[in-house]
């Protein structure tokens, strides 16, 4: 349910970087704002803009760093099966890679608490090699990808709840 | 001035918080099924305040142990020091079935002369201390009622480890067992909010004596005790993989042993103290190999598509025993060494884990999972029944005690990992809560004295 947000919350997001990535044009956020201050209201002038037309590619090149935001992949209790929800964001680190073959990528993979520490590292394992296999199948070289396996060793989430163990069942995706 | 008293306060609070975070016990369960006996203060023969108070070291032990149940001291109808000034009525009306005695005398160099008895109460009520028996055709005196008693002389610094081996003797005395009260656990302590998040840690059985051997940013994982009680094997991140480490913990000298691509974890020591079994993913997905230690060569032990982990040695160094799910769901098997035939040992509940044989041979403890909980559980080698044996949440890492008489593991309590312990029979519990952070995967240790 809460990767389903968090899924839709891609999806609202990734537009409205590229429009806040319009409106400000080159500058930066600061630079904008200090240039709103010293503009006055009351001038008798005030001038108006278009919006630049931003190239297909280039709105794709922006989607796929947006996209690239995002890079932990949740898993179910005791599998590595990776969800469907993540092929847009595997999609887009896929993408990046290919295009830059020399980028190395350490997957890392964790488990929840439940369970044996030993077989959780195996099983952190598993889900880093599920995710290498997904980009693999997306042309990414095996040669790029280094897996590490924390088992339950590293948990986001130590409250020991449902939640947090959903949490905790992840690969992370580390340049 | 206030705020520097304040400060100070502060300062002295943490400090202590430091100086106490050493684990201690607290008995949960099992306290009514004990033995009662009688740990009678010791008599300090000296001048000004008594060095030590040994009869509680002796008193704690036992009572951990979960076989005895001490009586208080301030309930103790006498005192006694001796043998010769017990009154066995009193004691037998409490139920009492053995007693100790002694005395403390100063002695030259600021040493100490401990000497003890103890003393059967139902023997020594029999005969009222003055048993005879016949001996070359001839009634004399007999000591039949004095199970043990010795004379030693100990620095000031040896007190704690001398209550110790007096507990030894008692435990071994009364139950016919050997004692395991001069062991040692190791085990890692985790506190995200240190610069070093991970501490690899050896303390005495009881806690007491805390040292840490290794600190790391990165975590430590599954220390195995050598069976000479001088190294520890262990798996470490600190390198941003896992890699397996072997240190002696007495001159530090450290050396990695395995750091192939992937996992490497689990290390367990054989008993021969030659081998390491341990878990490699090199060729693919998780399998169980032996590193020869002084020769480094390397021998895979099984040969499997699914996780294979979790190794640990039957006694005799012949077989391991492993977690395994090429069944479906992880179970515990059998690998022999020498044919390479390979037995599904569990069967019962959702899952079985990190199996370990007892020194008498005669079970297997386990992690069960049974309608999703974990527990610490024993299974019997030769029927197959298994027993769970705690009611804690989230049980893992059981480690049995070198006389097989308990079993330390990892657990949940009020929201925290901690240590725990729990009698082989499934009586005894007690939990050992540690001040700051948590504590994760216990390894308790061979015989050290």
């Amino acid at each position: 349910m809460r990767l389903n947000k968090i899924v839709k919350g891609m999806v609202v997001a990734a537009p409205m970087m590229i429009l806040a990535a319009c409106g400000s044009t080159s500058t930066t956020d600061a630079d904008y704002q200090e240039t709103q201050q010293v503009t006055p209201t009351d001038t008798t002038v005030q001038t108006g803009s278009l919006k630049k037309d931003v190239s297909p590619a280039e709105k794709m090149r922006l989607q796929l760093a947006a996209l690239r935001q995002e890079h932990i992949i949740y898993f179910d209790f005791d599998t590595s099966a990776v969800s469907n929800q993540f092929a847009s964001l595997l999609e887009a680190h896929a993408t990046y890679l290919r295009a830059h073959p020399s980028t190395a990528l350490v997957i890392e993979g964790h488990a929840d608490e439940r369970g044996t520490p030993e077989y959780n590292i195996a099983l952190g394992e598993r889900r880093a090699q599920a995710v290498a296999r997904y980009l693999e199948s997306l042309g990414v070289s095996a040669g790029q990808i280094e897996l590490v396996s924390y088992g339950e060793e590293k948990p986001l989430d130590s409250s020991r709840t449902d939640a947090g163990f959903a949490q905790n069942r992840r690969a992370v995706l580390v340049y | 001035m206030k705020l520097i008293t304040r400060i100070t306060i502060i300062f002295i609070s943490l400090f202590t918080l430091t100086a106490h975070a050493a684990l201690d016990i607290v008995i949960t369960e099992g306290v009514d099924s004990a033995r009662p006996v009688a740990i009678v203060p010791f008599k300090w023969l000296g001048q000004g305040p008594a060095p030590e108070n040994l009869s509680q070291v002796v008193a704690a032990d036992l009572r951990r142990s979960g076989r005895f149940s001490p009586v208080a001291a301030f309930s103790m109808p006498s005192q006694p020091s001796s043998s010769r000034d017990i009154q066995y009525a009193q004691w037998a009306n409490l139920g009492v079935e053995a007693i100790l005695v002694g005395t403390i005398k100063p002695y030259q160099d600021g040493r100490f002369v401990v000497g003890f008895e103890l003393i059967d109460v139902v023997r020594g009520q029999l005969s009222g201390g003055k048993a005879k028996m016949l001996s070359n055709g001839n009634l004399i005196a007999s000591n039949a009622h004095i199970l043990d008693s010795r004379e030693t002389v100990i620095s000031r610094a040896e007190f704690r480890q001398y209550g110790h081996r007096i507990s030894d003797i008692i435990y071994e005395k009364l139950t016919g067992d050997r004692g395991a009260f001069r062991t040692k656990i190791a085990y890692v302590l985790v506190n995200a909010k240190n610069k070093y998040t991970h501490r690899l840690m050896i303390a005495d059985y009881d806690g007491k004596n805390e040292v840490e051997i290794l600190r790391s940013k990165e975590p430590l994982m599954s220390p195995s005790w050598s069976p000479d009680g001088t190294k520890l094997a262990y798996a470490s991140f600190e390198n941003q993989r896992q890699q397996i480490f072997i240190q002696d913990i007495y001159t530090q000298k450290r050396s990695k042993v395995s750091a192939y691509r992937g996992i490497n974890s689990a290390p367990r020591w054989s008993h021969d103290g030659k081998k390491l079994a341990l878990v490699l993913s090199k060729d693919g997905n998780p399998d169980i190999y032996i590193l020869d230690i002084a020769s480094k060569q390397l021998t895979r032990a099984t040969r499997n598509r699914a996780i294979d982990t979790e190794p640990s040695w039957a006694l005799d160094d012949n077989s391991l025993v492993f977690t395994s799910e090429r069944g479906g769901k992880p179970q515990i098997y059998r690998v022999n060494l020498v044919s390479g035939k390979i037995n599904r040992m569990t069967f019962d509940g959702e899952m079985n884990l990190g199996g370990s044989i007892t020194p008498n041979n005669e079970q297997l403890v386990l992690v069960n999972r049974t309608r999703g909980k974990y527990h610490i559980a024993k299974q019997n080698i030769k029927t197959g029944n298994l027993q769970v044996l705690t009611k804690t949440r989230l049980d893992e890492s059981p480690s049995i005690a070198p006389n097989g008489s308990m079993v330390i593991y990892g657990t949940m309590h009020r929201g925290k990992q901690v240590l725990a312990l729990v009698s082989i029979d499934g009586r005894f519990k007690a939990r050992l809560p540690v001040a700051d952070g948590e504590v994760r995967a216990p390894a308790w240790s061979p015989y050290i004295y």
